[in-house]
């Protein structure tokens, strides 16, 4: 359906289509969501740029007419996924919202187990709870956009919407962490003595974690080119234990693809 | 060339002079390490006594002051179908550099060859460069400077006066008549016979403590015989392609520009941002092609552009010798072992 004109902005006179949105979330803190809506200082100007028909944390009203869907969550119920194919068959475009939608965040950690009936005593004891293993959104629909980071960056997020309503290209960085904790002239937490995932982990945060004095922890993933096995080699002889190391790389699931991390625990 | 001696309590009040009307920048301690060495850094300074004039070196050079890591270049006011460009080459007063060492006042001389004195200057570059005061000072070399192997090890011009300390007393070299007029309004005297021989024992003190060094024969030839040489592809699989390197270095100045709209569509912004060629993004171009996909064909055009390429246009090397780079590399990739490997090393 096309958005009403009297509605839409103009951008150098020209008026701007204004596509219809839906905000979804599956596992997940739903953190990612926040952070769209805390933006106060710019969040006019964001919802007169999108028509939001579907945002849970936000908003009563609910519509399956949408174009654009932002997904936030990792998928580990089977009726998830049926849910989460119905989302990308209503969807034009379908975002991958936030380190859980891109690599299935904090959840995947137990993925790492062999035993997924071990992990669910763990945690749960004898409560009857329905979980699988954790999936990507990309390992059951298809993916069209990954805004990256756990949580997302505000402030990435606006400018990359603004980027489909303007019709700009969207140019996410393939560089990683350090370029941006260069430039905010950050003492390298290394030099400190403390671990850090920024020379391989996907810039785009503006070295959000280095700049209030905490190693990156690659929520983001991995850099393009990320130079993962060297890194490891690095960071083992500035003294960091490999289980240091692996937790770090371990954490939300980004660097799952590298062979450094296919080692899997005693249970 | 006018050479002046001064008791060392006289540099505080030339600061003081200076401070009053101005904006001075200084080498001051922002931390230690895990070491406890102290970390120093470029910041601007308004206690005299926050100033390390004994500092080592900085992680990151001056450079932020002339290359800004971000830089508008112009922003557009936007009304209906309408526009308004306003350039501002945000140099907007001028600047001290209150004890910056000759690596980096030669790194501003070598990107003056670039930004100021070729055919098309930057003028973002110019309006700073043009609106600065230099007091250089002398260092005590560090095991990782090489700058003497580059020929940076002392700065000819490129500065309005130069410090050197002679213990109880600063010897002066003043080179503009800014230096000379601010000057007077300090206790300074006329350097006797024995003032310079305490200032060649000085320097003939330092010149004994370089200890790195990279071999510059014939560097550009060799690198141009080494072009297909398997050492490069060893330190390729080493290097992060971080972009540290660039970052911390004083010479290098390769940038991207993005435009960007607000979010309110009523301003845009047309941004600078220093990149680095080791970085992936670097070499792609429209339409997705990548001209350098691998780590080690970025690192090695980095050391052409310093040591080859702007060698054969203005007969020296982008590279200042400040070890920077070196120190900063998390993967320990250094230049001068990086050259020895070059040189020395087996051919294909």
């Amino acid at each position: 359906m096309k958005a009403k004109e009297s509605e839409s902005k103009t951008y150098l006179g020209i008026p701007l289509y204004r596509p219809k949105v839906a905000f979804f979330e599956f596992s997940s803190c739903e953190g990612c969501q926040l952070q769209i809506i805390n933006n106060e200082n710019t969040l006019l100007d964001f919802l007169s740029l999108v028509e939001v028909v579907n945002f849970r944390e936000a908003m009563t009203e609910k519509s399956d007419d949408y174009e654009i869907a932002f997904v936030e969550g990792s998928i580990t119920r089977n009726d998830e996924a049926e849910r989460l194919k119905k989302i990308r068959k209503n969807a034009k475009i379908l975002v991958a919202l936030g380190s859980c939608a891109c690599f299935g965040g904090v959840n995947q950690l137990k993925n790492r187990f062999n035993n997924i009936e071990w992990v669910k005593k763990q945690v749960y004891g004898k409560h009857p709870i329905d979980t699988a293993p954790v999936r990507a959104l990309e390992e059951v629909v298809n993916v069209d956009l990954r805004i990256y980071g756990c949580p997302i960056k505000k402030e990435e997020v606006e400018k990359i919407v603004l980027h489909v309503v303007l019709g700009k290209s969207i140019d996410i960085p393939k560089y990683p962490v350090c370029m941006e904790c260069k430039a905010n002239e950050n003492i390298c937490l290394f030099d400190l003595g403390e671990p850090c995932l920024g020379p391989i982990t996907r810039a785009g945060c503006d070295s959000w974690c280095p700049n209030n004095n905490a190693g990156c922890w690659g929520c983001r993933g991995p850099a393009e080119d990320a130079n993962v096995g060297y890194m490891k080699k690095i960071m083992k002889e500035k003294g960091f234990s490999e289980k240091t190391i692996l937790e770090r790389l371990d954490c939300f699931g980004g660097f799952a693809q590298f062979p450094e991390l296919k080692k899997k625990g005693k249970h | 060339m006018i050479f002046r001696i001064f008791e060392k309590k006289e540099l505080k009040n030339l600061f003081e002079i200076l401070a009053a009307h101005n904006k001075v920048v200084g080498p001051v301690e922002i931390g230690k390490d895990k070491q406890c060495n102290p970390i120093y850094a470029f910041t601007e300074v308004s206690d005299f006594n926050s100033i390390k004039l004994d500092y080592t070196t900085t992680k990151l050079p001056a450079k932020r002051y002339f290359l800004p890591f971000h830089e508008d270049l112009s922003t557009f006011r936007i009304k209906d179908n309408n526009w308004q460009k306003t350039i501002d080459y945000n140099a907007d007063r001028p600047l001290i550099f209150f004890g910056l060492h000759p690596c980096d006042i030669n790194a501003l001389n070598k990107l003056d060859k670039v930004l100021l004195h070729s055919v098309f200057p930057m003028p973002y570059y110019v309006a700073k460069r043009k609106n600065m005061f230099i007091i250089g000072i002398d260092c005590v070399p560090q095991p990782f400077c090489f700058c003497r192997s580059m020929g940076s090890d002392t700065a000819l011009h490129g500065f309005d006066m130069f410090i050197t300390n002679l213990g109880t007393r600063y010897f002066v070299e003043i080179l503009t008549d800014t230096a000379y007029n601010f000057l007077k309004n300090i206790k300074t005297e006329e350097p006797k016979e024995k003032d310079h021989i305490l200032y060649m024992k000085s320097a003939a003190e330092r010149n004994k403590k370089f200890t790195a060094k990279v071999d510059t024969t014939d560097l550009a030839k060799i690198l141009d015989m080494e072009f297909q040489s398997d050492v490069w592809k060893q330190w390729g699989d080493k290097c992060l392609a971080c972009g540290t390197c660039a970052n911390v270095c004083p010479t290098c100045y390769c940038y991207g520009v993005e435009e960007t709209v607000d979010i309110n569509l009523k301003s845009a912004r047309k941004t600078k941002m220093l990149h680095s060629c080791n970085l992936i993004d670097f070499a792609e171009v429209a339409g997705g092609h990548n001209f350098r996909p691998e780590r080690h064909s970025r690192l090695k055009y980095r050391y052409y552009h310093k040591h080859r390429g702007f060698v054969e246009a203005f007969e020296e090397s982008l590279c200042v010798g400040c070890g920077r780079c070196g120190e900063s590399c998390l993967a320990g990739i250094k230049v001068p072992e990086v050259i020895a490997s070059v040189r020395g090393g087996k051919k294909r």
